[in-house]
């Protein structure tokens, strides 16, 4: 069975252990959920609870991480660079534009996923375990090498998946491949609560009912997001929006805090959050 | 009112649809079986229990769940009858058959010859547990011959 399937090698695992930090890989299989999404704003939100945190882009040639914190411009080396010896790790890191704490080390825009080294990979994790709480590996779509390497030098795993069938199938592939070494978490992204009262869409019931992973939380589907990654500045820097709560609170139960996990609230209720949104909040 | 009448003109959701159609997707995901195999295998399976008992084809469900970390298969399988089917032409004639005989030797030296004939018939053996069991005191074996003699007018006959 595909559970059994050993996909990555063990090398880091030993050496995690004298590292402080902890390095999650993001992952879902299929393309488009919203996985650089969360990235970023789980990023930003660790970060603004204190945590030293660096964001790993390894979705090497379509590089998009840095669009989505607002970093573009910054960039001058990537993680290739780092792999291969070109430049030194602090000339490639990028600081944050919102918290000191955040930092971004970008994918390579013009090379190939098969062209990073597994193992050089892990050896970058685990160095970077050492420098900060928390190294964020935005993973590729896919699970071909670029999955393997970005999945390689990470201990824990978080899946990001919609409440779509084609999502769930590729998630459910995903932690069919990951094994138990990850404890895969999961994060049930872009879900709309009136469509689900409809029977119109996979509750969260019946996407965790198949999948059966631990829930971090549940994140609404957000006009605020577009506009936020518009502006290359994620939506957890604003904890008055409820989807940018939900990432705090992710942040604080990935943190360890014993909170509920966040669920979008229900669209006939909160009367309250539909007239904020249309007179209050909405910048656009 | 309103409430009434929505739902009355509420179609039935496309997540039911979803639903269905993401559970028997994964399930020949996990499997790596094509459908036509899984319904040689329920066939299969099917063939075997009712060499014992006779099930209803038409209702047979053969789920797959993942349960925890391991995949499990559920198969829902009503039984008709616990006459054996067809294999002696008529379910009914083999179990009337036998307890009469029993019934005219109550005594406890019997025992071992109405072990025997229990054992034989498949009614028998399916309504009391005897066969491995130490013998029952005189009085509950008569009721349970009785129970298995009342039990073929009880039972539908199967159709053949």
């Amino acid at each position: 069975m595909q559970q059994t399937e050993p996909i990555v090698n063990t090398v880091a695992t030993e050496d995690h252990a004298v590292a402080a930090g902890r390095a999650i890989v993001v992952t879902s299989g299929k393309g488009g959920v919203g996985k650089t999404t969360t990235t970023a704003n789980l990023g930003t939100a660790l970060a603004q609870r204190g945590a030293r945190v660096v964001l790993v882009d390894a979705d090497v040639g379509l590089r998009n991480l840095d669009i989505v914190l607002g970093l573009e411009s910054r960039v001058k080396h990537h993680l290739l660079d780092v792999l291969e010896d070109k430049v030194e790790l602090d000339d490639a890191l990028v600081g944050g534009k919102h918290c000191d704490n955040l930092f971004l080390l970008a994918a390579a825009q013009s090379r190939e996923k098969d062209e990073v080294e597994t193992a050089s990979m892990c050896a970058l994790v685990v160095r970077l375990c050492e420098r900060f709480d928390y190294v964020l590996i935005d993973c590729p779509a896919g699970i071909e090498m670029g999955f393997k390497n970005a999945v390689a030098g990470a201990q824990e795993a978080i899946v990001v998946c919609t409440p779509e069938v084609s999502a769930v199938r590729d998630v459910d592939r995903v932690v069919g491949l990951l094994g138990n070494r990850f404890r895969p978490q999961l994060i049930i992204n872009r879900l709309r609560p009136a469509l689900v009262k409809r029977g119109k869409m996979l509750s969260v019931d019946d996407v965790n009912g198949i999948l059966r992973l631990p829930l971090l939380g549940v994140i609404a589907d957000e006009p605020e997001i577009i506009i936020t990654t518009n502006r290359g500045e994620p939506l957890a820097l604003r904890p008055d929006n409820p989807t940018g709560a939900a990432y705090r609170t992710i942040a604080a139960r990935i943190a360890g805090e014993d909170v509920a996990a966040p669920m979008p609230a229900d669209p006939r209720r909160s009367l309250f959050a539909r007239f904020n949104a249309i007179f209050g909040g909405s910048q656009s | 009112m309103i409430d009434f009448l929505r739902r009355l003109f509420r179609q039935t959701g496309s997540s039911a649809t979803a639903k269905e159609r993401l559970r028997l997707v994964l399930m020949t995901d996990h499997l790596e079986l094509a459908p036509e195999m899984i319904e040689s295998m329920k066939r299969d399976l099917v063939d075997v229990i009712g060499r014992y008992v006779e099930v209803d084809r038409e209702k047979i469900e053969v789920n797959f769940e993942r349960q925890d970390r391991a995949l499990a298969m559920l198969a829902n399988i009503p039984i008709i009858s616990v006459n054996r089917p067809k294999e002696n032409g008529n379910g009914a004639h083999v179990t009337l058959e036998p307890p009469p005989q029993v019934q005219a030797s109550p005594a406890p030296v019997a025992e071992e010859p109405a072990e025997t004939q229990e054992a034989q018939t498949p009614q028998a053996a399916d309504q009391t547990p005897p066969s491995q069991a130490p013998p029952p005191s005189r009085k509950r074996r008569r009721r349970a011959q009785q129970k298995a003699t009342s039990t073929p007018a009880a039972t539908p006959v199967p159709a053949n």
